[in-house]
């Protein structure tokens, strides 16, 4: 992205004057400006993207929804339910496992990444599972399953849309203290670090629920699924494989703005990056493992052996083969070689096995028995390449600023430096 | 730590007593517990009423259509309903069109070829009405599946969930709505037939306690079996349906949906529903053990260090 990243956080001595309302506005102001080059071939581009997004997007509210997408009687949900809202949200799966492993079993070594998984996956929920509103006919009656007169309790996806709002501010509450330190708030910082194990909590309580509640959505399209994909487990499935689809999220995304954000990140982490990399490897690789006989014991269960010689089951042969077997195999080799490249090489096909899975589930083997499929429009992937530019710049807009990938000079993270050597040790000892 | 213990109970318990009453309403959805769910707890002992569809008295005049399309005020179709050039193709319902003839060969009599409306079936149990996260959809104690069109927000879970695909979407509109047949629930709220009853000349749509008319239904399979396939489609289908067809012929040759089981579809999902409170009360309490056990740990392990 080639901007230029001398890192310009307020000093301890010189707040940033955001402690009075006005002096908040001016400091958010004068943020707001881009720092860096601004005409770099990134930005162009996805900037031509994101105003196209725009504009089609314009067109689809003046229209209606059939104006720009593929959508039909038969296909009532395309890619922008099933790529955006539940790939995206699968993907978002990284911050609670990762919160999980630091402040569940304190395992601190990975604190480093936490945060810029924790905002990831908070953006991700803002934008993907926000491009839900597209998608809706009336989305300003959103909020009626919120604060309607009719809470339809039974629904799945009232759940899941509960969940997503609670598990959005559990998030930013987790990512708050960040914004304290940009805004140098050190008071506030106080208070919303306490929080910070409550929306922990909290947080991966909701995650466990409505990741599987994002599989149970399609439990009563028992009759529309093909039966290689339809199953009494899809929750426990789409559970399970939120972990790994969103470690190796993580993996693909760290090693990515481990690059991009060089500068910002501290010489602490730069040194424990392969580590890290490493141990997620190996979270991802249990999680394969148990997803794979998951899918075995569905798939011996249901006694579905016949349909794997048919088209749709040579489909699904390459899902399990190429998203799940090919995985394993490299994950345990690259374990093994403590090859972080490999590592990284074997996130990007783990994760395009978890879209070739969520899409299977949503739109592909979906009404898999009817002559006119549904695939999407133009438009339909222009928006959703949109949705992601506009994601990637809010994440680079507040990494740029607020103390994400490194800690603000006048907050050091004190548990961390306190806790590193014993870490280090248990570490050796585990290893050894 | 105790701040953020006591808030997070807090939310847990706002959300959780949304989220606790979750998993209970799906089994309620039959019969006369589905009044709770209505709001109409005086009409409990209203049983369902149905409609008979005898395809073998059918003529395929589309009188039921037509009435269909005034009373729900819908716009005239470009082909006029006393013309036979639509049952060149199968049709599906439409958002313009709530109720739809087709016609079938006849292998036992070939001059008499067999008409079958389609629409929705008013399930016992319906999914949509499941589905739906604002109850856009209900199912009435009287029997019919209503829409509050004011509710809906639009997210066509109820399309991807009825085993039927009887709901249909405006997708060229910017002001869209869900569109099916809502059975005329103003009027047989008021004890009247629906529209489509009262216009069909033959009595082979025939409306009635649902109970009742599966008794006629046997009745004239019994007393004409070699008339009648012995099969009452919408019986059992998935869980039990208002609308009930009789047909000459097996109900498959008909289009009829052949997958959609026995089982009502609320149930499908109320596995999950039911674990929701469980791992709302489980999971924080063993998250917080772990995080306060491995935490004394490092603690320990620390002072060993320091040893
Ligand atoms: S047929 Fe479909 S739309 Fe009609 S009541 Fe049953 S589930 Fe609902
Ligand atoms: S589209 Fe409307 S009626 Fe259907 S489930 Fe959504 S809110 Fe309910």
């Amino acid at each position: 992205m080639g901007r230029n990243n001398t890192v310009a956080f307020p000093q301890a001595k010189s707040p940033t004057g955001a402690d009075t309302v006005k002096g908040f506005f001016r400091f958010v102001l004068s943020e707001l400006k881009p720092k860096g080059k601004i005409l770099t071939p990134f930005n162009v581009i996805s900037g031509m993207i994101i105003l196209g997004g725009l504009i089609l997007i314009v067109i689809r509210f003046a229209y209606g929804l059939g104006s720009i997408t593929n959508l039909s009687q038969e296909y009532p949900w395309g890619i922008w339910i099933g790529f955006d809202v539940v790939t995206g949200v699968a993907f978002a799966g990284g911050a609670y496992t990762l919160c999980f492993v630091v402040h569940i079993l304190n395992f601190k070594k990975y604190e480093p990444i936490l945060k810029a998984t924790v905002l990831n996956g908070f953006l991700a929920y803002c934008f993907y599972a926000g491009a839900l509103l597209l998608d809706l006919g009336r989305p300003w009656n959103v909020v009626n399953p919120i604060i309607g007169n009719a809470f339809g309790y039974s629904s799945v996806l009232f759940l899941v849309a509960w969940h997503f709002l609670l598990y959005t501010i559990c998030q930013f509450v987790e990512v708050f203290p960040a914004v304290t330190e940009w805004l140098y708030w050190p008071k506030v910082r106080k208070y919303a670090k306490l929080c910070t194990t409550g929306a922990v909590i909290f947080g991966i309580t909701l995650s466990t629920l409505h990741q599987s509640g994002l599989g149970a959505l399609f439990m009563m399209a028992s009759n529309k699924i093909h039966p290689l994909w339809y199953s009494g487990n899809i929750p426990i499935l789409f559970f399970v494989s939120s972990v790994f689809a969103g470690l190796s999220m993580v993996i693909a995304e760290s090693s990515i703005s481990h690059r991009v954000f060089r500068a910002q990140i501290s010489p602490h982490h730069h040194a424990s990056f392969n580590d890290i990399v490493l141990g997620m490897a190996k979270g991802a690789l249990g999680a394969l493992f148990a997803y794979f006989f998951l899918k075995m014991i569905d798939l011996i269960h249901g006694s579905h052996w016949s349909l794997i010689n048919t088209p749709m089951g040579h489909w699904y042969l390459v899902e399990i083969i190429g998203g799940i077997v090919i995985p394993i195999i490299l994950f345990t080799i690259a374990i093994l070689k403590n090859n972080v490249r490999l590592v990284q090489f074997t996130a990007v096909i783990t994760a395009l096995g978890v879209i070739i899975n969520r899409l299977n589930v949503s739109v592909i083997a979906f009404k898999w028995y009817l002559p006119n499929r549904y695939y999407p429009s133009w438009a339909e992937i222009w928006v959703t390449a949109a949705v992601i530019c506009m994601e990637i710049w809010a994440f680079r807009w507040i990494v740029s600023r607020m103390p994400i990938v490194n800690e603000h000079p006048a907050f050091p993270e004190e548990e961390t430096i306190h806790h590193k050597e014993t870490e280090v040790v248990q570490w050796k000892v585990s290893a050894s | 730590m105790t701040i953020s213990r006591r808030k997070f109970l807090e939310v847990a318990g706002i959300a959780g007593s949304a989220l606790l009453v979750g998993g209970r309403k799906p089994a309620a959805a039959a019969g006369s517990a589905q009044a709770a769910q209505v709001g109409h707890a005086e009409k409990s002992g209203v049983e369902f009423y149905g409609m008979l569809v005898d395809t073998t008295k059918c003529i395929g005049c589309r009188s039921c259509e037509e009435a269909c399309n005034e009373k729900n005020g819908l716009p005239k179709p470009e082909v006029s309903f006393s013309s036979d050039s639509v049952f060149e193709k199968k049709r599906d319902t439409t958002p313009e069109a709530f109720t739809v003839l087709n016609k079938y060969p006849n292998e036992k009599e070939p001059d008499k070829p067999i008409f079958v409306r389609k629409q929705c079936m008013h399930c016992n149990q319906p999914a949509c009405a499941t589905a739906c996260l604002v109850k856009a959809l209900e199912k009435t104690v009287e029997g019919p599946v209503k829409y509050n069109k004011d509710r809906c927000m639009g997210c066509r879970y109820c399309m991807v969930s009825c085993p039927f695909d009887a709901p249909k979407y405006e997708y060229n509109s910017n002001l869209p709505y869900l569109k099916k047949c809502v059975f005329c629930f103003d009027l047989v709220e008021k004890g009247e037939k629906p529209a489509c009853v009262e216009a069909c000349p033959e009595g082979a749509s025939m409306f009635g306690k649902r109970r009742e008319l599966i008794e006629i239904a046997r009745q004239r399979i019994y007393q004409n079996p070699d008339k009648y396939h012995p099969y009452i489609y919408g019986e059992h289908e998935a869980g039990g349906t208002s609308m009930l067809f009789l047909s000459s012929v097996p109900v498959e040759k008909l289009d009829f949906r052949m997958n959609v089981g026995t089982t009502p579809y609320p149930e499908k999902t109320t596995g999950f529903l039911y674990a929701v409170p469980h791992i709302f009360i489980l999971w924080p309490t063993f998250l917080y053990g772990l995080s306060y056990l491995t935490s004394q740990k490092n603690d320990k392990e620390s002072e060993h260090g320091k040893e």
